[in-house]
Formats: structure tokens, C-alpha cells, sequence
């Protein structure tokens, strides 16, 4: 500490030791915030369902998404990425996962959301398994956060089902 | 900076340093603002730098007291002069 280089060095060091302390706990802090979001999608109509040249089954949605999800904001987040996913089972595949639609929050006056859209990806098959199939559509989140920890969960809506025939 | 400075130094900076930490989270925490705490720190890190880098008069109160020179050389220093005799005897020999 005799010279004004060693003074600054050691403050320098001192103070982003300090710093990388207090991102860590703002991480941790984020612990204690128990998000409780709700969403609910609606299919408001079947645009469009047909079988490629290729063989594969493809429909086109109208979807209805509403979520309220701003009890995941806490003062350590960044941003939220939500996506809507349809997932169904098939003779192949134990899990079939479809992104149809995808978005990202800003912040929490941004949270709490309604929008009417086609879906955003393309819904296609591998395979011709959708007709009359099941499914789920399913809102998974990421919760970014500004330093630390990353959460990610989901709200799984079930009761969908596709028509029996194309159209 | 005499040694009783910079032992001041070292001490205050790291206080200081830990002090404007936990008000900055603290306060980041209470107004859900992470840019504040962000700022809070920044602010207070300078200002700690400002306070304990530069060589400030009130790091220099306890100056040593060397002894003056005339002083020095009427009592040399016995150890000195006994290895000096000893390399001399170990030459001649």
C-alpha cells in the first residue's frame, strides 16, 4: 500500500470482489419470489389441414393466448421468454414438440397480455399422425435474470384435438 | 504515506468499500431497482477511491524519526564492523 499504483490495484480488487458478492446474492434473492402466472389458450378456429406432397400432415391455427405473467418479474430480471408449444404422443415419437408461437417480455407493464394470432411456426408433423390426434399446447417460460440463475417451468393446457378429417 | 497511513488506508477502504455494498444491495433490494444498487456501488467506489488512493496529508501524521547522522557515526553499528574484520581475517589468510 505504499504507492498510489498498489492503493488503486487493491481497491479495484477489493471492489469487483465485492461486486461479484453482490450479484451472486441477487441471484439467491430471486429465491425467495414464488411466481404464480396463469394462461389460457384457445383455438378459435382450424384454418387450414392437409397432407404435404411430402407426406407429412400440416395445420394452420388461429390461437387466442392470454397469460398473466408478471409475478415472475422481480428486481433481478431481464426479460421473459415465453413460447407456446403443441405436444402430442405418436406411434414414433413419446414426445412430439411443436413451437408455435414465441414472444419476449421486456418488463412487467408488458406482463400481462392477450393476443389473437395464426401460429407464428409452422405446425407440421413427422409423419400423418395428426388427424383426430390429442394434444396439448403447452406455455413454457425462461426467466432471464440480470445476473445469475436461470429459471425456466411451464403451464401444460390440455383437452385439444385435431378434426378427423383434412380441410 | 508513513506506515500508520498506509495501514489507515488499507482499513478505511476496505470498510468503506464493504459499508457502501451492503446499502447499495440494500436499498436495490427495498426499491426493486437493480440500476440503483448498481449506482449506489459505482458512486461509492469512487468516492472510496478518492478518500484512500491519493497520498493525503492525514496519511503522513506519524513520520519516522531517523537519527541524525552525526549521532550515527559517533555509535557505529557493532555488527557491521565485526563481519567487515572477519572477511578481512578470512583474505589474509
Amino acid at each position: 500500500m505504499h504507492s498510489f499504483g498498489y492503493r488503486a490495484n487493491a481497491l479495484v480488487t477489493f471492489a469487483v470482489t465485492i461486486l461479484a458478492v453482490m450479484c451472486s446474492l441477487a441471484s439467491l434473492s430471486d429465491n425467495f419470489n414464488v411466481p404464480t402466472p396463469t394462461a389460457d389458450v384457445k383455438v378459435l378456429n382450424i384454418n387450414w389441414f392437409q397432407k404435404q406432397p411430402n407426406g407429412n400432415d400440416e395445420v394452420s391455427l388461429t390461437l387466442n393466448i392470454s397469460a398473466d405473467l408478471s409475478s415472475m418479474f422481480t428486481w433481478n430480471t431481464k426479460q421473459v421468454f415465453v413460447f407456446v408449444a403443441a405436444e402430442y404422443e405418436t406411434a414414433q415419437n413419446a414426445l412430439n414438440q411443436v413451437s408455435l408461437w414465441d414472444g419476449i417480455i421486456p418488463s412487467k407493464e408488458h406482463a400481462k397480455f392477450w393476443i389473437h394470432t395464426t401460429n407464428k411456426y409452422r405446425f407440421i408433423d413427422q409423419g400423418s399422425n395428426l388427424r383426430g390426434k390429442d394434444f396439448n399446447l403447452t406455455l413454457h417460460w425462461h426467466v432471464m435474470p440480470k445476473t445469475g440463475k436461470m429459471f425456466a417451468d411451464k403451464i401444460v393446457m390440455t383437452g385439444y384435438r385435431l378434426p378427423e378429417e383434412y380441410r | 504515506m508513513d506506515w500508520q497511513g498506509q495501514k489507515h488506508s488499507e482499513f478505511l477502504m476496505q470498510i468503506l468499500l464493504v459499508v457502501f455494498a451492503v446499502v447499495a444491495f440494500a436499498v436495490g433490494y427495498a426499491i426493486e431497482s437493480f440500476q440503483m444498487m448498481m449506482l449506489i456501488y459505482a458512486s461509492g467506489v469512487f468516492l472510496t477511491a478518492l478518500i484512500t488512493v491519493p497520498n493525503w496529508p492525514f496519511f503522513n501524521r506519524h513520520p519516522l524519526k531517523w537519527l541524525d547522522p552525526s549521532e550515527a557515526d559517533r555509535h557505529p553499528k557493532p555488527q557491521a564492523t565485526a563481519a567487515a574484520s572477519k572477511k578481512k581475517a578470512s583474505k589474509q589468510k
